[in-house]
C-alpha cells in the first residue's frame, strides 16, 4: 500500500567540501501539519528544504513526497510530484522579466491545460488571497520586499498545492509586515490545508504558523516539540537563542 | 543532467586553470548533448523562440549595421591603391564580395554577435541562476534548461545567418561607394563584377557556418549562465567568460569549417 504520508524523510546527509551540513536527519509531516525548522544561521536549514524537493541531491538518504522517493522516480514523475507542492524562496525568486500576472500565470500556462479565461481568474483570485490585487501589472522590481514574499506566496499556492514548502518567509521584512505576512500563511494553509514545513528563525513567526517544531544543531535534529516545549526548554543552548529571538522581536 | 564544477576562487594556480579549462568543455560537451536531446520533443516554445529571435536581433541589428557598411567600405579603400598599382582595378569589387561573404562578414558579425548576445545570455541565466529564478522554476514542474536554454541556442542559431545575409549586402554597398568615391564605375559594371565573382562554393560555406557560430555564441553563453556561482560577482564572471570562450571557439571552428569547406567545394 501506497505510504499517504505527505512528507517522509529518511536518514538523510549532505556534505559540501568535507563538511556535514546534515547528518542522518529523519522526519516526518502527518497531513495538514505545520512543521517549523528553527536553526542557527548556515546550519542546513534550507539544505534540508532544497534536498525535500529535489533541487539539491542529498549524499545519502531518501525523501518521499506524497509516497513517492523523489529521487528514485523518473523527471516526467518528479515533475508530476511538483505540480502538486509550492514553494516560497527566501528572496521570493520572482521571474524579473515577467508581469506579477505572467509570474502567477506561468506554472498554468506550462503545467496546466486551462483556458486564458480560467488563468486570469486563478491569478486575480491568488493575488486576491495575498491583499495585493493592485499589483497584477507591475514588474518585480517596482514591488517592495514585503510584497514580493506576497506575490511569491500567491504564485506558490496559485497551482492549489497540498504541500507548500516556506524558506526564511520573513526575513527582511519589518516586525509589522513579518507578522502580516505569518498570518497570511496560517490563514491560506487553513483555508487550503497544506501540509508545510517553514524554514525561519523568527520566534513570531513560528509561534504564529508552527504545531511542531525541530530544531537544528551541528548537522542534526538536536530539540524537537511544540515551539511553547523548545522556548520553555531549561537546555542552555535553547534558552539562549530564544532569549535573543525574543530581545529581537 | 549532471554538470561537471570548475574550481572558483579569486586565484587560481596554472594546474587549476587547466583543470577548469577541461571541465568547462566537458560541461559544454553535456549541455551540447541535453540540448540536442531536448530540441526534439514537445512542448516547442515557438513564441518563445520567436521573441527571442526577435530581441536579439534587434539588439544587434545597430552595431552589425555599422560594422557591415565599414567592413567593404574600409577593404575597399585600403585595397584599391594595391590593385591599381598592379593594374587590376576592375577585380576590386569580385575580390572585396570574396573576400566579405566566405570569411569577413561570417567571422565579424558572428564575433560582434558573441560580444553582443553571449555576454547578454550569460548574465540573464547568471542572475537568474544566482537569484533562485531557475530553481523556482524547476521546482514548479517546468523544465528550466527547455525554457531558458534551449529557446536561447536556437534563436541565436537562426538569427546569425539572417543577420550575415543583411551584413553581407551592407558590406557590398560600402564597398561599391568606395569603388565610386576612388574610380569612375557605373553600378552595373560593380554589380555584374560581385555578381561573376561569387560562386555557390563562396556562398554557402560562408552562410553554413554562421549556423555553427550563432550555435556556439547560445550555447556557452547559456552554459556560462546556467552554472553560474557566487552571486553578483559569479554574474560579472559568467558574462564576461561567456564572451572570451565563444570568440574563440568561433575562430577555432572558423578554421576547421574554411578546411572542410575548401574540402567540399574547392576553389
Amino acid at each position: 500500500m501506497a505510504d499517504v504520508t505527505p512528507i517522509r524523510i529518511k536518514r538523510l546527509s549532505k556534505s559540501f567540501d568535507g563538511r556535514k551540513v546534515l547528518d542522518d536527519i529523519s522526519l516526518e509531516v502527518t497531513s495538514g501539519e505545520n512543521l517549523v525548522v528553527f536553526g542557527r544561521s548556515g546550519t542546513g536549514k534550507s539544505v534540508l528544504l532544497k534536498c525535500a524537493v529535489g533541487l539539491m541531491k542529498p549524499d545519502k538518504g531518501e525523501v518521499f513526497l506524497l509516497g513517492e522517493n523523489i529521487f528514485n522516480i523518473s523527471t516526467k514523475k518528479l515533475n508530476g510530484i511538483r505540480k502538486r507542492i509550492g514553494f516560497l524562496f527566501q528572496s521570493a525568486a520572482l521571474y524579473d522579466s515577467m508581469t506579477v500576472r505572467e509570474n502567477l500565470a506561468f506554472p498554468l500556462v506550462r503545467n496546466f491545460r486551462f483556458s486564458e479565461k480560467e488563468i486570469n481568474e486563478k491569478v486575480v483570485r491568488a493575488l486576491e488571497m495575498v491583499n495585493l490585487a493592485e499589483a497584477i501589472d507591475k514588474m518585480p522590481a517596482e514591488l517592495s520586499g514585503g510584497m514580493k514574499k506576497r506575490v511569491g506566496l500567491a504564485r506558490g499556492i496559485i497551482t492549489q498545492p497540498e504541500i507548500m514548502f516556506y524558506d526564511e518567509p520573513t526575513t527582511g521584512l519589518d516586525p509589522l509586515t513579518s507578522k502580516e505576512i505569518s498570518v497570511l500563511i496560517r490563514d491560506l494553509q487553513t483555508e487550503l490545508n497544506m501540509t508545510s514545513i517553514v524554514v525561519t528563525h523568527d520566534l513570531i513567526c513560528a509561534e504564529i504558523i508552527a504545531d511542531r517544531a525541530i530544531f537544528l544543531k551541528d548537522a542534526k535534529v538536536k530539540y524537537e516539540g511544540t515551539i511553547q516545549e523548545l522556548v520553555r526548554s531549561d537546555d542552555p543552548f535553547l534558552k539562549n537563542f530564544f532569549s535573543h529571538e525574543i530581545l529581537n522581536a | 543532467m549532471q554538470i561537471p564544477k570548475a574550481i572558483t576562487k579569486k586565484r587560481l594556480s596554472f594546474s587549476e586553470k587547466v583543470y577548469n579549462f577541461f571541465v568547462t568543455m566537458s560541461g559544454l560537451t553535456v549541455f551540447t548533448w541535453e540540448f540536442f536531446k531536448q530540441s526534439f520533443f514537445p512542448p516547442f516554445d515557438i513564441a518563445e523562440i520567436k521573441k527571442h529571435m526577435a530581441e536579439l536581433g534587434v539588439k544587434t541589428l545597430p552595431i552589425v549595421s555599422m560594422t557591415g557598411f565599414i567592413i567593404g567600405l574600409v577593404m575597399a579603400l585600403q585595397s584599391q591603391p594595391v590593385f591599381e598599382r598592379l593594374g587590376a582595378s576592375d577585380y576590386l569589387p569580385g575580390i572585396v564580395a570574396v573576400s566579405v561573404v566566405r570569411e569577413l562578414a561570417p567571422v565579424i558579425t558572428a564575433l560582434i554577435f558573441a560580444g553582443r548576445v553571449s555576454s547578454g545570455i550569460g548574465a540573464e541565466l547568471g542572475s537568474m541562476r544566482v537569484t533562485e529564478q531557475i530553481d523556482a522554476m524547476e521546482v514548479s514542474a517546468v523544465n528550466p534548461f527547455k525554457f531558458l536554454v534551449v529557446t536561447r541556442v536556437i534563436a541565436t542559431t537562426l538569427v546569425l545567418p539572417l543577420l550575415t545575409i543583411y551584413v553581407i549586402f551592407l558590406a557590398l554597398a560600402g564597398s561599391y561607394l568606395a569603388v565610386i568615391l576612388a574610380q569612375n564605375m557605373s553600378y552595373q559594371y560593380y554589380q555584374t563584377a560581385v555578381i561573376d565573382a561569387i560562386h555557390f562554393g563562396d556562398l554557402l560555406p560562408g552562410i553554413l557556418k554562421t549556423f555553427v557560430f550563432g550555435y556556439i555564441v547560445g550555447i556557452v553563453g547559456a552554459y556560462k549562465g546556467f552554472t553560474a556561482e557566487g552571486g553578483t560577482e559569479g554574474v560579472g564572471r559568467a558574462s564576461t567568460t561567456a564572451v572570451v570562450l565563444s570568440s574563440l571557439l568561433i575562430l577555432l571552428f572558423d578554421t576547421i569549417l574554411v578546411k572542410l569547406s575548401l574540402l567540399i567545394w574547392p576553389t
